[in-house]
């Protein structure tokens, strides 16, 4: 009945929208308000005449699913950070008011991060006369989780603008890019606004504006303590808070619990690879193994699985590192290119000691070469045909 | 017994409508018809006129690239219309039948001493050479080429697709006259594939080399069959045989007469009573597809008569014909409706091969599909998923990218020669970007033909 009703409503307004009518420029904007409400009522054409249930909206709403149990996660870390630094025990010891505290300081990044951002997207998609693509549902999520909580919302909107024009629309839109676009949106913060994003002030709301903390307050992630001082961070090393994530650090990067669950929504529902997934683990681990053997430093004797845990590995392996479209594309590319995401993400880290952006450079790095690895994953398919070709006109 | 070819990627879709073992004989009807449109990249010349008296195997048309290529009619009658199209474009020729079933007499030759030329000629001016279709491209066959190895898929596994065993049951002469005959056109091997663990005639076609494949669909697609058989490399030329056109070819050769006669499933979510029935190739669609036997819908909305099955079908209209190839015909419901915030509903009784409905607690659910896209088209996003349902050594993403830049060196590198749209039609199926990829597939064949010819 309400479907009825409020069809009714849309059939009524969308005249003027469509192409040709009064308004007609707006019509990939109404477009994405209309299918947004109602799945559309298109029919197939040509080849064949059923298909699957599952659109990109669909797919990319998933992933949203699957940020959930970080993001409120990370809204609560938010909070309990906080009363933790000025030593209000009472005030962290409550569930519902760390995580109250957290939301209310969450969310206008995140209205930044999709006001910008959609409002390009729609621009484009206007001006390309494209639908809109739903992509930056998740990287308008994606974004703000991977920032430290004290960021500027200008920079988050400088930021959001950098990726989606120069990382998305000039390729071509959601699709053609060649980088994550939310990473992208990391790196232009680190390199341009290097620190808002770094050292140990930005991970604790309010404490770069100065404020009551505590004598001896340290707000630095266990990441940035390991390059500071290597030998301090894993004497006190407390595994089980990393691994629940009740430590600074980027706004949704620091539950391993909670991006797990992510993890599993994503593998059970099959939108994220599998491939992917367990070869990043897989060469953060062996990398973190392989510096055992070697030996010598702290950091290198550290044992491997903390590296697993610490800092974005797990965030960057589960949502960033899965994303199709900037992965490799063949089944065996996914496997290489991920297992070299891992590798080389604790390379950086034990090679510059505790360097905290292993894993955002290491993911975008390979996104440059993973259509490198394709080519040649294709190749070996096409010698394949040939070669059986060849033996055959010999015969 | 040979051993089993066993394909662990597809995907079988369980379409609600599958036929029920009883045939219904509907021979008696009265209009039939040879539709042009049917053959890809024939130029159709006319060899009749309206008015003119026919008998079955009498020449309708001929292909004005390949002059010794005719159609002919399956029935005896009188021709009553010639349908034309857009640009004069020749859709049908309608052949009304006389009811007393008179064909052309050919004379069989004996298969012992008979020459490759003279089984082809007696195909050819049978009208029953069109039944040949060459890999790569699947066009009609070039009579004058050799083949490496002829093929015939002994199942189709589509979604609702008829029981070849079933159809077949009575026709165990003829398919083995058919495999004699086809031996002669080539000095390879007759390949018949075969559903492991499935019996029936098909099994004692034993003049065939036979093959047993295990697996969900497309394992019935002859492509599949011949890449895992005897795969085609650049220069090869292979040729396949629908397994009815193979008795109806082995009927001729044993009796000297065209009978086009057929058994065809209706089948699919709308049909009231899936079932089969007997009819001469070629027929009304609405000589059988009765109106009371499509599930009533809603005013305002319709329901789509698929000549074929529900992946590589193509639409008909009650007035025209089953197609030349097709052995089934699919009615589903159009899909012509919204629904209310669809994208996040639980959909219990949406099928879909990701998760994200809550459809798959019931994983052996019959669905109701309708034509509905479910979704708007957009660029390739999701990776790795069409590969699942490709059992070729084919990478299907790259080679439908080749086929949309139009590169003929990358296509023919990444497999163009070994594959048919019908091959990868469940990749438009699953896409979440609702690519169209059968046809960027047909576009690529084309543009092949015409840059190598």
């Amino acid at each position: 009945m309400i479907s009825k009703l409020l069809r009714d409503i849309v059939d009524r307004v969308k005249p003027p929208f469509e192409p040709g009518g009064k308004l007609g420029f707006l019509h990939s904007t109404f477009d994405a308000f209309e299918t947004f409400l109602f799945a559309p009522n298109t029919v197939t054409k040509k080849g064949a005449h059923i298909r699957d249930a599952v659109d990109l909206k669909r797919t990319v709403f998933m992933v949203v699913i699957a940020l959930v149990p970080a993001l409120l996660f990370g809204m609560y870390n938010t909070g309990l950070q906080h009363f933790r630094a000025i030593g209000d025990v009472a005030a962290a010891a409550d569930v519902l008011g760390c995580w109250w505290y957290g939301f209310v300081r969450v969310l206008p990044l995140i209205l930044v991060s999709y006001i910008v951002g959609l409002g390009i997207e729609f621009a484009f998609a206007q001006k390309r006369g494209h639908e809109v693509n739903e992509g930056y549902l998740v990287t308008g999520l994606l974004i703000p989780m991977i920032m430290p909580i004290d960021v500027p919302l200008w920079m988050v909107a400088v930021a959001v603008a950098f990726a989606v024009i120069i990382g998305k629309e000039v390729f071509g839109g959601t699709g053609m890019n060649i980088f994550n676009p939310a990473l992208l949106a990391r790196a232009f913060v680190f390199f341009a606004y290097t620190p808002f994003i770094s050292g140990d002030k930005v991970w604790v709301r309010g404490v770069t504006k100065g404020g009551e903390y505590l004598d001896g307050f340290s707000g630095a992630t266990p990441l940035t303590q390991l390059g500071e001082n290597a030998s301090d961070m894993l004497a006190g090393a407390d595994v089980w808070s990393w691994i629940v994530g009740t430590i600074p650090g980027s706004i949704g990067e620091t539950s391993v619990i909670a991006i797990l669950i992510g993890a599993a929504i994503l593998l059970y529902t099959g939108v994220a690879s599998w491939r992917v997934m367990l070869s990043v683990f897989a060469g953060g681990l062996v990398m973190g193994l392989l510096f055992n053997a070697i030996g010598g430093t702290p950091v290198m004797d550290m044992p491997a699985y903390y590296h697993l845990l610490l800092g974005g590995f797990a965030f960057g392996a589960v949502f960033m590192a899965t994303d199709p479209v900037t992965a490799a594309q063949t089944n065996v590319g996914k496997v290489i290119v991920g297992f070299m995401i891992g590798a080389i993400a604790v390379l950086i880290r034990v090679v510059n000691p505790g360097y905290p952006e292993g894993m955002m450079l290491s993911i975008l790095f390979m996104n440059a070469l993973a259509p490198l690895v394709d080519h040649f994953v294709v190749a070996a398919n096409v010698r394949r045909r040939t070669k059986v070709a060849k033996v055959k006109t010999v015969k | 017994m040979s051993k089993i070819i066993k394909l662990n990627r597809g995907l079988d879709i369980h379409l609600q409508g599958e036929p029920a073992a009883k045939i219904i004989d509907a021979t008696g009807s009265d209009t039939f018809a040879v539709s042009p449109p049917d053959f890809d990249g024939v130029v159709p010349k006319l060899l009749v006129r309206e008015g003119d008296v026919v008998k079955a195997g009498s020449p309708l048309l001929f292909d004005k690239n390949r002059q010794q290529v005719i159609f002919a009619s399956p029935v005896s009658g009188t021709v009553t219309e010639i349908r034309r199209g857009e640009k004069r474009k020749l859709l049908s020729v309608v052949v009304t039948s006389d009811g007393r079933g008179e064909s052309l007499e050919f004379k069989i030759p004996s298969m012992a001493s008979a020459s490759r030329e003279d089984v082809a000629g007696m195909l050819l001016s049978a009208g029953m050479w069109p039944m040949i279709i060459q890999r790569p491209y699947g066009r009609i066959a070039d009579p004058a080429a050799k083949p490496k190895a002829i093929f015939v898929s002994g199942f189709d596994s589509a979604p609702c697709a008829p029981d070849m065993n079933f159809v077949l049951s009575g026709e165990l002469d003829n398919l083995r006259k058919g495999v004699e005959v086809l031996k002669k056109l080539t000095d390879g091997k007759v390949h018949l594939g075969l559903r492991a663990g499935t019996e029936g005639v098909l099994n004692r076609v034993d003049n065939a080399e036979q093959h047993f494949f295990k697996g969900p669909h497309p394992a019935g697609n002859v492509g599949v069959q011949i890449a895992h058989v005897d795969p085609i490399r650049k220069g090869d030329v292979v040729w396949t045989v629908d397994v009815q056109n193979l008795a109806i070819i082995g009927r001729l050769f044993n009796t000297g007469r065209v009978d086009m006669t057929k058994i065809v499933c209706m089948s699919g979510p709308h049909v009231v009573r899936p079932q089969y029935y007997k009819i001469i190739g070629g027929a009304q669609v609405k000589s059988f597809v009765m109106n009371s036997n499509i599930k009533p819908v809603a005013e305002g909305h319709s329901a789509r008569i698929v000549s074929g099955n529900a992946l590589t079908g193509g639409i008909v209209s009650r007035e025209e014909f089953i197609g030349f190839y097709s052995n089934q015909i699919t009615v589903l419901a159009e899909g012509d409706h919204y629904e209310l915030l669809g994208w996040i509903a639980p959909g219990l009784d949406k099928m879909s091969v990701s998760k994200t409905f809550m459809s798959w607690i019931c994983p052996r659910k019959k669905y109701n599909i309708d034509t509905n896209l479910h979704g708007g088209h957009r660029a390739i996003v999701v990776t790795g998923l069409w590969e699942k349902y490709v059992p070729m050594d084919i990478l299907p993403m790259y080679l439908v990218k080749a086929c949309m830049a139009g590169n003929i060196d990358k296509m023919e590198a990444l497999g163009i020669y070994e594959v048919l749209p019908e091959d990868m039609a469940l990749c438009d199926f699953v896409d979440p970007s609702k690519t169209e990829v059968q046809e960027a597939i047909a576009q690529g064949i084309n543009l092949m033909i015409k840059e190598l010819s």
